[in-house]
């Protein structure tokens, strides 16, 4: 298949902020600007923005709209307007096809930001249930319409208030419709590094003019590095690499997410209650070690024996190297372990997660 | 310490500061610049022998792994320790408190085909 190679509408924008910019599943999305550690310290104690347009706007629309997102979803989402939840979306046989942050914008009108690397797959998924199950909603992917620009650390809604007086009122993992900058925007209060903050979405004019803002305002601009870090910092998945359709939310220590109760049964429910039963045999857990930086693809031992994978590992400025990966579900924590690097057997420990936490 | 001017370059961006039959090796101002933000330093063993061109040490920095090359053959004689605790060295002074390791050069004559600061600054 041919690589195809896209820029965002902030491309320009950060290649002339002096981003170094590399393909990201297909995108021309910047490594780091002036440099990962500095990012990552904007973000924690100040703040910064990165370009996070490559991510995917799916909407539902249609009296069904709800509906679906309720199958499709393992979270139970309210249809209120505003409201958002994070959720896993399953397979028939409960692995994760992708992750989600959706939320109501009208009873009948649902947006789904999904990963750009499965955007397509999950576009599909989603129309083939909404056919299949004869729902009256239509889905769609309106993915080119968006330029998003995530606003993320400490200082991130204090300097927004200048745009945006009342966004502090905005509830966590709510959304709402906002003119800003002379353009229409999508505010919501999610992010991908466990500070306070939020993501706006719009055309790419005033995603621009947002970008530009914010830069002359105290947002830090910040690459891909930092963000990997900030994420698995604070304990969350990257899809693809951390889950994917052979592991399901339980095996990704996210069981969380997973609403049995809830009004209308999602798909993938009757495998997990069975998984449920059984137990699981491995699960996504985090390792601290020292001694060199273990990384994604590295195995893992323990009394000589390879018991596990690792799917993340960074260096954290604050937690120096941490990784994580599948392993058997009984490992206790505080297990001394053993990880792979170059040939060479590294001490590790399992440990708690997340790392970081203040939300 | 190692002033470029005075060091012989690989291509692979090692430097080598000559004294005698020891060199001392580190990497240039422009790998460090392009690794950046080093944060951890894999050294090699004092006693081990390295080869020319072959593998010797590895820089991490917080986005990946650099293999670095010795720049000459021989035994190592002494590794810098101070980078166990402060790998950022090579990055604030790549030719003076940030270099690596020090060899006992068997073949003083791989040095002499080593760049001049010169000519391998003319090839970035």
């Amino acid at each position: 298949m041919e690589h195809i190679i896209r820029k965002t509408a902030l491309y320009d924008a950060c290649e002339k902020a002096g981003g170094k910019m590399v393909d990201f599943h297909g995108w021309l999305l910047p490594m780091q600007f002036e440099g990962i550690i500095a990012e990552h310290k904007a973000v924690r104690e100040d703040a910064g923005m990165f370009d996070v347009s490559h991510m995917g706007q799916i909407f539902f629309e249609g009296p069904d709209a709800h509906k679906l997102l309720q199958t499709i979803a393992t979270n139970n989402f309210k249809n209120t307007p505003g409201a958002g939840a994070y959720s896993h979306v399953l397979t028939e046989k409960g692995g994760v096809i992708d992750d989600i942050i959706a939320f109501c914008m009208t009873p009948q009108k649902f947006l789904v930001v999904v990963n750009s690397a499965t955007k397509d797959k999950d576009y599909a998924w989603f129309a083939k249930v909404a056919k299949e199950g004869k729902f009256d909603a239509k889905v769609i992917d309106a993915s080119d319409n968006y330029t998003m620009l995530a606003l993320q650390g400490p200082k991130a809604l204090d300097i927004l208030t200048k745009l945006d007086a009342d966004i502090k009122n905005l509830p966590r993992f709510n959304l709402k419709e906002a003119k800003i900058l002379g353009g229409d925007v999508i505010i919501t209060r999610t992010g991908y590094t466990g500070e306070e903050g939020c993501e706006i979405m719009g055309g790419a004019d005033v995603i621009n003019k947002l970008f530009d803002w914010a830069l002359q305002n105290g947002f830090k601009p910040c690459g891909l590095g930092s963000r990997d870090i900030l994420r698995f910092e604070a304990g969350y998945l990257l899809s693809g690499s951390d889950m994917d359709e052979t592991r399901t939310p339980y095996e990704a220590s996210f069981g969380w997410v997973v609403k049995m109760n809830k009004d209308i049964d999602f798909i993938g429910k009757p495998a997990l209650l069975k998984q449920k039963e059984e137990g699981v045999k491995e699960k996504w857990q985090s390792f601290k070690l020292d001694g060199g930086i273990a990384r994604e693809g590295a195995l893992i031992y323990k009394d000589g024996k390879q018991i596990g994978k690792l799917t993340s590992g960074v260096f954290s400025p604050l937690f120096k190297a941490i990784c994580a990966g599948y392993a058997p579900a009984d490992l206790p924590e505080d297990s001394e372990v053993e990880i792979e690097i170059r040939g060479k057997m590294v001490p590790a420990k399992s440990v708690k997660t997340p790392f970081y936490k203040i939300l | 310490m190692y002033n470029q001017e005075n060091c012989k370059f690989a291509k692979t961006h090692e430097w080598a500061f000559i004294e005698g039959d020891t060199a001392v090796v580190g990497i240039s101002d422009h790998a460090q610049h392009e690794i950046s933000d080093i944060v951890f330093v894999e050294l090699p063993k004092t006693g081990a022998k390295v080869e020319a061109g072959k593998r010797a040490a590895v820089i991490e920095s917080v986005k990946s792994a650099s293999d670095i090359y010795a720049p000459v053959s021989g035994e190592v004689i002494a590794v810098n320790d101070a980078l166990t605790g402060d790998p950022a060295l090579v990055n604030k002074a790549p030719h003076g408190e940030g270099w690596i390791f020090k060899v006992k050069m068997s073949n003083p004559a791989e040095a002499e085909a080593l760049a001049s600061y010169a000519d391998y600054k003319a090839t970035l």
